[in-house]
């Protein structure tokens, strides 16, 4: 099993893009992180003042429309991103195990009733159901977080549930069964360590989605609230003030471009490092 | 005796790969006459596939011709212009492929694709070229044609694609039939049916056939000459009878007595051929067969062994054919 | 295939319904109510009630939904909560807009993408090839509203070139081409290259097929080859993907919509989410998911006709 994971570092590495998007995924994970230390100024802190100043050495990125230093609201703005991603993503794929597992495992009426449920889910372009939920609900963090984990849920359970489906009739798991082996020890033993490698990486792959959506939300002033920083609200800023300060939309659009070709990168790299069959290249 | 439909002149071909340059034909002559059926047999590995390929004329791309070529009516077919090439392929050259399933177009109709391949020929309206190509289907016993021709390759049985696979390469009148492994994807019965429609239509056809195959039997049943290959060489060739009642290059006896068919009482194990295939990216110095061979000597090792004419329009490649 | 076909639209009522359910599930649900929600915390009681009724919210849920779906199959979609205007009347004022650009945005994905993965065929393994792997991979995961906004300050802003507002005067055919352009090049662009990539894949596969040596052993024009041998079986995959897509593209209008402030389904129910007017939302939500389902129903349908294999697998 070592060289097996020997392996896939190897593979990854060698892959340019994949290290580059790696680095990218850091830099943003530090910066979310680490925002109060890393961020030069309150990025509450309106000044008026000095409101739609170009990049200068006092505020690298300029200010916005209040005076705020977009540098300080765009590293906060990391942390919303990412902290909605990984929230909101992490509920999901757990929810989604295990609906998937009870899909997989429980009576075939439920089996039917969810799939019919996460078809349904998916027959509807995510935004508009994001949008009917954001109607109902108001629009907060707390509910864009709970659009997300919505939206993403099927996904996961879809997975789980094919890998819980083709487990429960391959013939070792009919093995262990004629050995009276429970049903939480298979899953445990036998199936999730088969599927955490692709879950990671369907995972990772879904985490600039919803990076682009909660900023894609938060852009249309019904994701997370403003005073709070986050990389659509800064864009919206910017949009509005287009004509008095077109540097602004350029500053936050940027991180959002770099954020999502990152987490995608990275994730492309990985799903190649994770590939069987590059795997059985590597070992020969 | 008549001058040879296409022949084959010292041909040898290399494939570029990560050890260099891997030699599957090595200096492969041979030549089929209108009205002759010849049969071309040898292992896996063995350069027949190759040299299929180098008659139809759709090598790899990483194929490259390091000597001599294929003459046919008159120039090099190898050579000549990209646009003579495909003008040759179909018209005056056809194969009938190996595996009819994935060889024909899962979208298109068989029709379609028959009358797709008389695209060569003018004068014909398509209406015209839909009834020639019900005709042919006839000709090879699909039954129902017209039917047929309105199909799409999966529906059809294992045996009637092959035969719409015939039909294809016969369509065109060519002057040299070239089949490669006719038989390999099918069941025996309709591989026995599809021998004896190869054999019928024998009798109206006055082109060349070339039969390739590893299958020792099909040879026999259909062909007039044979041509044994190994390692990428033509290490006997003879007419049929002689070849398999008097072989005289040691692997084609040990090919002839580990056929099952030859096999006269019941044994625990089948017989093999010990040993592997040499490296064909550094070809043996000697004979080819000389690890492998029962009989060989310090001779077979270290020196290539002649083409020698051992009886009437039969030859071998081996110091030890004539004792 | 007409078993077939009647499956799948029986599915998508079925899905449709599922849905409208659960969004007045959700209403019930929740604590607070859409009416407090959208007058605010001043809203009297009676102010509060009036609304109920003019959404339609007072009655038990079960008549709500019965209500709504008797309607909506008559074509009364509800009324707008402030301006009291018929949903249907709005949607179908703005909707040829969004359909104009989600079919120009299409359009220019499909020929774009087809074009360059042929081409990225032919050029297989040289720098453009590699170069436009990397491009696909880029663009497809960018959000189309960041794309969109750039459009908008380069060549609206900047260079004047096209119009940054608005869908162009009724009626003026030149005035509404240039306005589609940078909202469908928005959307467009992010696709382009991840259908090159894809027809490239899906054409090398087939080029090495049997079936495509087995034309060219007839001396077929390459021409032909290409076209009516690699092209027709490649595209099988492409039509599918394509009909995923045009979710997306939807999605993507509604916010390229709002960046171009052009009238559309887009504009329609951000600015009814944003007044939290559920009618129009609800009615939107209603006619987007049949459209959508529509046109996968027919991409399916599509792909059973141009592959004839999977017509034989559903039979079965």
């Amino acid at each position: 099993m070592a060289s097996g994971k020997r392996n896939v570092w190897r593979a990854l590495l060698a892959e340019p893009l994949g290290v580059m998007g790696g680095a990218i995924v850091l830099t943003f994970v530090i910066m979310a992180l680490f925002a109060p230390w890393l961020a030069p100024y309150d990025p509450l802190k309106i000044d008026v003042m000095h409101k739609f100043s170009n990049p200068s050495l006092a505020h690298w990125a300029g200010t916005d429309q209040l005076g705020r230093d977009l540098l300080s609201r765009i590293i906060y703005g990391a942390r919303t991103a990412l902290g909605v991603a990984i929230t909101a993503t992490g509920i999901a794929g757990l929810a989604g195990i295990l609906l998937g597992l009870v899909a997989g495992y429980g009576p075939r009426w439920l089996d039917s009733l969810l799939i019919l449920c996460f078809d349904s889910m998916t027959s509807l372009p995510m935004i508009m159901f994001a949008l009917a939920v954001i109607t109902v609900l108001g629009p907060s963090t707390a509910t864009l977080i709970l659009v997300i984990i919505l939206v993403s849920i099927p996904g996961y359970a879809r997975f789980i549930r094919a890998q819980t489906l083709s487990l429960t009739r391959s013939d070792f798991i009919m093995a262990e069964q004629a050995m009276n082996a429970s049903n939480a020890r298979i899953i445990l033993r036998h199936l999730l360590p088969n599927v955490v490698g692709q879950l990671l990486v369907v995972l990772s792959m879904d985490i600039p989605v919803v990076i682009m959506l909660e900023a894609g939300l938060s852009y249309l002033s019904l994701g997370v609230k403003p005073p709070t920083p986050s990389w659509g609200n800064i864009l919206y800023d910017g949009y509005v003030s287009l004509r008095q300060s077109p540097g602004m939309v350029i500053v936050a659009g940027i991180p959002l471009i770099l954020a999502t070709l990152g987490f995608t990168f990275l994730g492309e790299a990985l799903r190649d490092a994770l590939d069987p069959r590059l795997q059985l290249r590597t070992l020969t | 005796m008549s001058a040879p439909l296409i022949k084959v002149d010292d041909l040898s071909i290399a494939y570029a790969s990560e050890e260099g340059p891997l030699q599957a034909l090595r200096h492969a002559t041979l030549e089929a006459r209108a009205g002759e059926a010849i049969g071309i047999v040898g292992e896996s590995g063995c350069g027949k596939s190759t040299l299929a390929s180098a008659l139809i004329n759709l090598l790899a791309r990483n194929a490259k011709v390091t000597s001599g070529g294929v003459m046919f009516d008159g120039r090099d077919i190898l050579s000549v212009s990209d646009e003579e090439k495909r003008r040759l392929r179909g018209r005056h050259i056809a194969m009938i492929f190996q595996d009819p399933m994935t060889s024909f177009n899962p979208v298109l109709t068989i029709g379609e694709q028959l009358v797709d391949f008389q695209d060569q020929r003018e004068g014909l309206s398509k209406s015209e070229k839909r009834q020639q190509a019900a005709a042919m289907l006839k000709r090879v016993g699909i039954s129902d044609p017209v039917r047929c021709l309105d199909r799409y390759v999966h529906e059809l049985s294992g045996g009637m694609r092959q035969r719409a696979a015939i039909a294809a390469a016969l369509l065109m009148a060519p002057q040299v039939l070239v089949a490669d492994e006719p038989t390999t994807a099918l069941d025996v019965t309709m591989e026995a049916q599809i021998i004896h429609l190869l054999r019928e239509l024998r009798r109206d056809y006055n082109g060349a056939i070339v039969i390739v195959t590893h299958h020792l039997g099909v040879v026999g049943e259909l062909c007039d000459r044979v041509y044994v290959m190994y390692a990428g060489e033509v290490v006997e060739e003879g007419s049929t009878d002689d070849v398999y009642h008097q072989p005289r290059h040691p692997y084609t006896q040990a090919l002839i007595a580990c056929d099952p068919a030859n096999l006269h009482e019941q044994t625990p194990v089948l017989p093999t051929i010990p040993g592997r295939l040499p490296d064909l990216v550094n070809p043996p110095m000697g004979c080819s067969f000389a690890a492998r061979c029962a009989r060989a000597h310090e001779r077979c090792r270290n020196e290539a062994p002649d083409y020698v004419e051992v009886g009437p329009r039969h030859w071998a490649r081996c110091h030890e054919a004539l004792s | 295939m007409l078993s077939y076909a009647i499956k799948r639209i029986g599915l998508a009522v079925l899905i449709i319904f599922v849905v409208m359910l659960a969004m007045y599930a959700m209403v019930f649900l929740v604590p607070g109510d859409p009416a407090s929600l959208a007058l605010g915390p001043r809203a009297t009681p009676e102010l509060k009630h009036e609304l109920m009724v003019r959404m339609g919210l007072d009655q038990p849920i079960y008549v709500q939904v019965w209500n709504f779906f008797r309607n909506a199959l008559t074509g009364d979609l509800g009324y707008d909560v402030w301006s009291k205007r018929p949903v249907t009347d709005m949607i179908a004022e703005v909707f040829p807009n969004t359909l104009f650009l989600g079919a120009v945005a299409m359009s220019i994905a499909l020929i774009a993408g087809i074009g360059l993965g042929c081409l990225a065929v032919v050029w297989q393994g040289r720098t453009i090839d590699r170069v436009l792997a990397v491009l696909s991979v880029s663009m497809i995961s960018i959000p189309s509203f960041v794309v969109a906004i750039y459009l908008l300050l380069v060549f609206a802003v900047w260079l004047g070139w096209f119009p940054a507002i608005g869908a162009g005067e009724a009626g003026d055919w030149g005035s509404q081409f240039r306005a589609v352009v940078l909202p469908a090049a928005a959307i467009a662009i992010t696709w382009v290259g991840y259908l090159a990539r894809l027809v490239r894949a899906s054409m090398l596969e087939v080029m090495a097929a049997n079936h495509v040596r087995t034309a060219r052993a007839f001396g077929l024009t390459q021409a032909k080859i290409v076209l009516r041998y690699a092209l027709r079986v490649a595209i099988v995959p492409v039509v599918a993907i394509v009909a995923v897509g045009f979710g997306s593209i939807l999605s993507s209008a509604v916010f390229v919509e709002t960046v171009f402030s052009r009238p559309g389904i887009g504009t329609l129910i951000t600015s009814a989410v944003q007044k939290r007017d559920f009618p129009v939302v609800m009615g939107c939500v209603l006619f987007m998911t049949a459209f959508y389902l529509t046109v996968v129903t027919l991409a399916d349908l599509l792909m059973a006709k141009l592959d004839p294999r999977v017509r034989d697998t559903l039979r079965g």
